[in-house]
């Protein structure tokens, strides 16, 4: 299987696998994130475009909020 | 009866004359001090050293109540004290979240310090009246109404036998009573404190600290909600503090130099503007942006934290909560805030108790109260929530522990360690809207099975057990609470720092000393021990400072710069924190940096854990968690979530699930959790300088410079 790593967890990757459809898999909706491609930032204007590369490590920052 | 009527009805028990004092760069350097034993009213000068080593807020209300009480004092007796103190940064109106004030004493709930901050008008106009901090001791014999006019510059103590008691009136009928005029723009110059009638009956009484709104024409009131000090301030009979000014000016602190806070206040608004409605929304629905997140995330407490999501949820989304909030209102608890994020429910109509039928305006719910009040105990309807928050703030009791008690006491009934014959016939079920107002209203009136709810979970245990016979071990496991006090509403099973982050804290399971769920258990950032230690020092150490200095955390990090991402360090927003430094040296004309910044914070933070050791607690063994806080205590939990637990188990723990039983894996999950907590404790008490039964070393105390005589006199048997 095709994989990448998103956070540590392993995920499983398709063709043309976007940013965004990283989020979608992840049920990540919390809005205030950072997120690093093989350890370059992906700007939130590019996230819908955006492919991430097979076997790519992904993180996906969470910034804190609330409380 | 009209307010002059009521008015009429006040006899003077004393009235003393002081001289006013402008503020000087934050400070008046003066406390007022009442005892209600003998009606004593004077003044007390701070010094410098108090100053330099405490700052402001928590910190001056920790050293008051240190020399006013023993060790042994009790919540109840006529030395314990209610301290509010606001802090130097505290009125200013050029920056958001500057209208903070803490609130301190010795709590019903756990015996040790409590610090609760709350927004409202009241600390700021307590500083412009010409003081750091208001420190009242004693007991009234009859309910007494304090008031500090700071444009007479009088302190005056009235028997006040007529006014009501809940808060939604009183603070109505007081602002009316003092202001110089019925102009809104007079009414706006008046704040009030209060409780409320399930303060006088129960051990989680809260403070509601008004503002008066000028577009709604209304007081507002905002809450100082954990620790059961709304109890303390009944049992002082005391109905209400009111402070009135003049009105309030551009620079009423004398600020060393104005000009970079009103910069770093243009570029926050800014922020504000272009940022907010991408990434929080705090304008347009507070902190119940978070409900549909925390749900998504697995984290929203439902049926007493067994469970992180419910497929109800959608009904308290945050949509909704959009819908049901007035927008486009001032919504700023304090002069100046452009985050204006306490939002309001307005001309709601009530369906139970004595204000049935009426038309009144809501705070919140904010994301604790429609958790609390709401998921946790398995009630998704928002209106019931609204009515509920409604209650818990004009009966003067905390939403966070309101929730979580009842939420205890649903499960107890659900397995039968109580029943009906005990609930005086209530079906006290997760989701029984009726039963939740029929106990939040015996609460108030203090009678039947809500008197027994209103005693805390731990008092309910121990009640339960005593009364009942229900089985002790099981609801340790299942009580959610720490030191006596109850959690707060986020699930912490999947991530060992923010179990941390509640049960270390000094004065109970409150996420207002670190919120690290997302650093940890999503972002995977602080995967070692020592990570985890790092953070469980920064934060707390970090978000005490806001509580030293009269600050709202939430501007801190509920919207963010735009560059913020390519940052080193985006969770400490370097640029916010660097709006901190900038404002404090501009205010207080210090010129300190990042690092005296915690350093402040440790100082007061190692000054509280040494109070509560002085107390004969702060120990190591009173920061042992709930295991619900955890793991999974009951057959239902593991099912639920089984395929994830089991994936856990091998991968994690190197146990293999096939074949055993769910009760096994429970146990196996169960020893793994705890014995990694006990290696976190170790680790982060080594990181914060402690000994490993989690006492400061003096060494250590010597290092941050709080190696004072008393301190170091009750550190010395622990070492």
């Amino acid at each position: 299987m095709n994989t990448i790593t998103v956070n540590g967890n392993t995920v499983e990757w398709n063709e043309g696998m976007t940013v965004r459809d990283v989020l979608t898999v992840m049920n990540y909706t919390f809005r205030m994130l950072v997120i690093k491609v093989n350890g370059s930032i992906v700007k939130k204007e590019n996230w819908e475009t955006f492919n991430v590369p097979e076997g790519a490590d992904v993180s996906v920052i969470h910034l804190m909020s609330g409380g | 009866m009209s307010v002059k009527e009521l008015k009429e009805k006040h006899k003077l028990l004393k009235e003393m004359s002081y001289e006013p004092k402008e503020l000087y760069r934050g400070y008046s350097d003066r406390v007022l001090y009442i005892n209600l034993d003998d009606n004593t009213v004077k003044e007390k000068t701070v010094s410098e050293e108090v100053k330099k080593k405490f700052i402001g807020g928590k910190g001056y209300g920790l050293k008051l109540l240190w020399d006013a009480t023993k060790p042994e004092t009790k919540w109840n007796d006529n030395e314990n004290e209610i301290i509010i103190c606001p802090g130097p940064i505290a009125g200013i109106t050029q920056y958001a979240g500057a209208g903070k004030s803490l609130v301190v004493s010795i709590s019903p709930m756990t015996d040790i310090v409590i610090d609760s901050n709350v927004g409202g008008y009241f600390g700021p106009f307590l500083k412009f009246s010409g003081f750091d901090a208001l420190e009242i001791q004693g007991k009234a014999k009859n309910d007494v109404v304090i008031v500090i006019d700071g444009i007479n510059n009088k302190i005056s103590i009235e028997e006040a036998p007529a006014e009501a008691i809940d808060s939604h009136i009183l603070a109505e009928q007081l602002t009316e009573m003092y202001a110089e005029s019925s102009d809104p723009r007079d009414m706006k110059n008046v704040s009030v404190v209060s409780a409320g009638h399930a303060a006088e009956n129960t051990m989680i009484g809260m403070l509601n600290f008004s503002w008066y709104d000028i577009k709604r024409k209304l007081c507002r009131l905002k809450q100082a909600g954990r620790g059961g000090i709304g109890t303390i301030l009944r049992d002082k009979k005391i109905k209400a503090i009111v402070a009135k000014v003049a009105g309030i000016t551009q620079d009423p602190n004398h600020v060393a130099d104005m000009e970079p806070i009103r910069e770093r206040g243009a570029r926050f608004a800014k922020e504000m503007k272009e940022l907010d409605a991408s990434q929080c929304r705090m304008k347009q629905e507070g902190t119940a942006h978070l409900v549909d997140i925390m749900n998504d995330y697995n984290l929203l407490p439902t049926h007493n934290f067994k469970y992180g999501s419910h497929k109800d949820a959608d009904n308290i989304h945050s949509r909704v909560w959009n819908s049901k909030f007035t927008q486009g209102m001032n919504d700023g608890c304090w002069i100046g805030c452009t985050m204006n994020c306490c939002k309001g429910v307005d001309n709601f109509e009530l369906k139970t108790g004595p204000y049935k039928g009426q038309k009144v305006t809501v705070d919140g719910p904010e994301y604790e109260t429609a958790a609390g009040v709401g998921s946790n105990m398995g009630i998704f309807d928002p209106d019931a929530i609204i009515e509920l928050n409604f209650y818990c703030d004009t009966y003067g009791i905390d939403t966070i522990s309101y929730g979580t008690m009842m939420a205890f006491a649903m499960e107890c009934y659900e397995n039968g360690l109580i029943t009906k014959e005990h609930t005086g016939g209530i079906d006290l079920k997760f989701g029984n809207i009726d039963a939740a107002f029929e106990l939040i209203h015996q609460m108030a009136r203090g009678e039947g099975f809500g008197k027994i709810v209103g005693l805390g979970v731990r008092g309910m245990k121990k009640y339960f057990a005593e009364n009942y016979g229900a089985d002790m071990n099981f609801m340790n496991d299942i009580g959610m609470e720490n030191k006596g006090l109850e959690y707060s509403q986020y699930v912490s099973k999947e991530s060992l720092a923010q179990q941390g982050g509640y049960a270390m804290t000094n004065k109970g399971p409150q996420h207002d000393e670190a919120w690290l769920i997302f650093m940890d258990m999503v972002n995977n950032q602080i995967p070692s021990f020592e990570d985890k230690a790092e953070a469980l020092h920064y934060f707390p150490m970090f978000r005490t400072w806001f509580g030293l200095n009269g600050l709202c955390k939430l501007p801190w990090n509920d919207v963010e710069p735009e560059g913020n991402a390519e940052t080193d360090e985006p969770a400490k927003v370097p640029e916010h924190l660097d709006n901190y430094v900038t404002i404090f040296n501009a205010v207080t004309g210090s010129n300190i940096d990042k690092h005296e910044l915690i350093r402040q914070s440790e100082r007061v933070y190692n000054f509280q854990k040494t109070f509560n050791i002085r107390r004969g607690y702060g120990l190591r063994e009173h920061d042992a968690q709930p295991y619900r806080a955890a793991g999974p205590v009951t057959a239902e939990e593991y099912k639920s979530m089984e395929d994830f637990y089991d994936k856990k188990m091998k991968e994690d723990i190197g146990v293999d699930p096939a074949g055993k039983s769910v009760e096994e894996k429970i146990a196996i999950t169960r020893k793994y959790r705890e014995d990694r907590y006990e290696q976190l404790l170790d680790t982060v008490y080594h990181r914060r300088g402690w000994t490993k039964n989690g006492v400061p070393k003096i060494e250590y105390m010597k290092e941050i410079g709080m190696d004072l005589p008393e301190v170091i006199e009750v550190l010395s048997k622990h070492q």
